[in-house]
């Protein structure tokens, strides 16, 4: 895995404070990627109590797989994952280790910090301009 | 207004005909994507197959609809605008519900009357039925997935196909654990209606006015926040089969909606007065027992008869010592290969720890203990201290002492010799019973050995009335 440095809509630390929730985001170019056990990138933020979020770091996955993200999620101490689609038997592994998964969500990972920055992140989110 | 709607073809009837009705009728899952690979229309076969209705789905890039294993990593959406033919490949795709589901992917371009590409048409055609071919011997163990060895699992094994060849309702009844889910999507696909839809839905995870609305559908303003409206699962299973799991919690009222439903095979979307006919099979399963149930009045006796055409009951694995050994070697081998080691098996203490263990729980609860062990098993082999405690802690102190890797004790469980009066709640109630007498009543060391928080143990305590 290698730390890369993305471009953020809002600024870069290199620590969270303690009490803030730790959020990872897998992606596929700047978009949530379709799938979790396949995305080839991930974003983490931290949202502090003052609901400020602040992106930490991204990282490169060298081989994407659902175990891989999920190890790197307990290594990581992550509190919640953004996600779209996501194997059940994954997201039961998720939530049995206290980690709050919001899954089905679509759009651009800047749209999702805009939302936990608001606090009305939820499964099932829509965060991209229909074409009707 | 969705794009979605405003689709039709022309020249079928004196007036034109929407195309999303054509689409419906093809029992095979078919979307029509723009030339900017958003959604225009999703027929109904694939609103069941991914979960996501066209009204969700119209306008969204196809890979957040999908979900597939190509959408991110070789679209083949490309190759078929660079080279204007006909793509076809095997992939998978993850639903709405978390389901992954082999899929046979078509993306097929289609060309307006000047010869210019205008939009593609991709089909989705599930293949788990050709995947996991049922095979129908009296000697098989392992059948989809199903795995066994033992004289009551061969009997279900053989009677599978057999339900499957009509289309009666049928009933599964077991404890928790057992394997009433593989058995209904077993009978589902070795059955007509295996390229239909299979739709999973369970009675006790919703309140009555949601489950209504989700099984039966609603009408654009039947009740506030019905925005549009919902074809229910029932119609999202047309051509294919209903599973109802934890029937024994569906609601009187619901009861005899589905009665209904039973007898004339016509669904009335809450709110509508018009129905809709659908062909669908009916599995229902509990591990209640229905029957005390009718007689306490908490579930109606026409519903039992009507799916009760035919009953089919799985053993629970204390019932099935033989597959045990099978089942072990089955569950670590998966999970070996799932976490990257090399466990060769069980130590004999270790397989004795678990055949004296009730495993109310039963399949499940096995399938998690291995889990655990081969997570925390750092050597070539699962010892008992590599199981999860409250296992060990069941077995009776001086047993656990006798116990030596060569396992010559030959450990025999209180529990088990009346294996027709287990519950899960008195297991638990010896088990805290047991860690609290080794312990000398100190909550904290016995909440550290059960793998309790301190406060969990105390609620369980007050549950079993074991303190004030």
């Amino acid at each position: 895995m290698k730390k890369v440095h993305r471009k953020s809509p809002v600024k870069d630390v290199n620590e969270s404070p303690a009490n803030s929730t730790r959020v990872l985001i897998p992606l596929l170019g700047d978009d949530i990627a379709p799938r979790f056990d396949l995305a080839p990138e991930a974003v983490i933020a931290s949202v502090d109590p003052k609901r400020r979020v602040t992106v930490e770091k991204s990282i490169v996955l060298s081989h994407a797989s659902a175990e891989a993200l999920c190890r790197l999620i307990m290594t990581e101490k992550i509190d919640m994952v953004v996600c779209c689609a996501i194997e059940e038997e994954y997201y039961q592994y998720l939530v049995w280790k206290k980690v709050k998964v919001v899954d089905s969500v679509m759009g651009p990972y800047s749209k999702v910090l805009e939302r936990l920055e608001n606090g009305t992140i939820a499964d099932g989110e829509v965060l991209l301009d229909r074409k009707e | 207004m969705p794009l979605s709607r405003g689709l039709h073809v022309k020249g079928l009837s004196k007036l034109p005909v929407a195309l999303g009705q054509v689409l419906d009728e093809i029992p095979l899952g078919v979307m029509v994507l723009g030339k900017d690979r958003r959604v225009m229309l999703v027929n109904r076969a694939l609103e069941a197959m991914t979960g996501f209705l066209v009204q969700e789905a119209s306008g969204i890039p196809c890979h957040y609809l999908l979900r597939g294993n190509l959408c991110c990593h070789g679209c083949q959406i490309k190759d078929v605008e660079e080279t204007r033919r006909q793509f076809c490949s095997e992939a998978n795709i993850i639903n709405k519900n978390r389901q992954k589901i082999p899929v046979r992917l078509t993306i097929s371009p289609i060309f307006d009357e000047n010869g210019e590409l205008a939009a593609f048409l991709e089909s989705v055609e599930d293949t788990r039925s050709q995947e996991a071919p049922y095979d129908d011997s009296a000697e098989s163990f392992l059948s989809g997935k199903l795995v066994g060895v033992s004289q009551e699992m061969r009997r279900v094994f053989k009677i599978i196909p057999v339900i499957a060849q009509t289309d009666s309702s049928v009933l599964i009844t077991g404890q928790t654990g057992t394997g009433k889910d593989a058995v209904a999507e077993a009978i589902h696909h070795a059955s007509g209606r295996a390229k239909g839809p299979f739709i999973k839905i369970n009675c006790g995870a919703l309140p009555e006015a949601l489950l209504e609305s989700e099984l039966f559908g609603h009408q654009k303003g039947a009740f506030t926040g019905a925005v549009e409206n919902k074809p229910g699962r029932f119609r999202l299973a047309h051509n294919g089969t209903v599973y109802l799991t934890e029937i024994g919690d569906l609601p009187l009222s619901l009861q005899v909606k589905l009665l209904s439903f039973l007898d004339d095979k016509v669904v009335y979307p809450l709110g509508s007065t018009k129905g809709y006919s659908v062909d669908v099979r009916v599995i229902a399963a509990t591990h209640r027992n229905l029957e005390r149930m009718v007689r306490e009045g908490s579930f109606r006796e026409d519903l039992l008869f009507r799916l009760n055409v035919i009953r089919l009951h799985l053993p629970p694995l204390v019932h099935r010592h033989e597959d045990m050994k099978m089942l072990k070697a089955h569950f670590l081998q998966t999970y070996n290969s799932r976490f990257s080691k090399n466990i060769a098996g069980f130590s004999e203490a270790a397989g004795q720890v678990l055949l004296s263990y009730p495993f109310p729980g039963n399949v499940r609860e096995l399938r998690n203990i291995v889990e655990y062990a081969v997570n925390v098993c750092d050597g070539n082999q699962i010892r008992p201290d590599h199981l999860p405690a409250y296992i060990v802690e069941h077995v009776p102190n001086d047993h656990v002492n006798d116990l030596t890797e060569n396992g010559s004790s030959q450990v025999q469980s209180t529990i088990r010799s009346d294996p027709g009066e287990i519950r899960w709640a008195d297991a638990e109630r010896k088990m805290i019973m047991d860690t609290m007498l080794k312990c000398q009543g100190r909550k904290h060391d016995a909440a550290k050995i059960l793998g309790y928080c301190r406060s969990t143990l105390w609620r369980k305590m007050k549950k079993y009335g074991m303190i004030d």
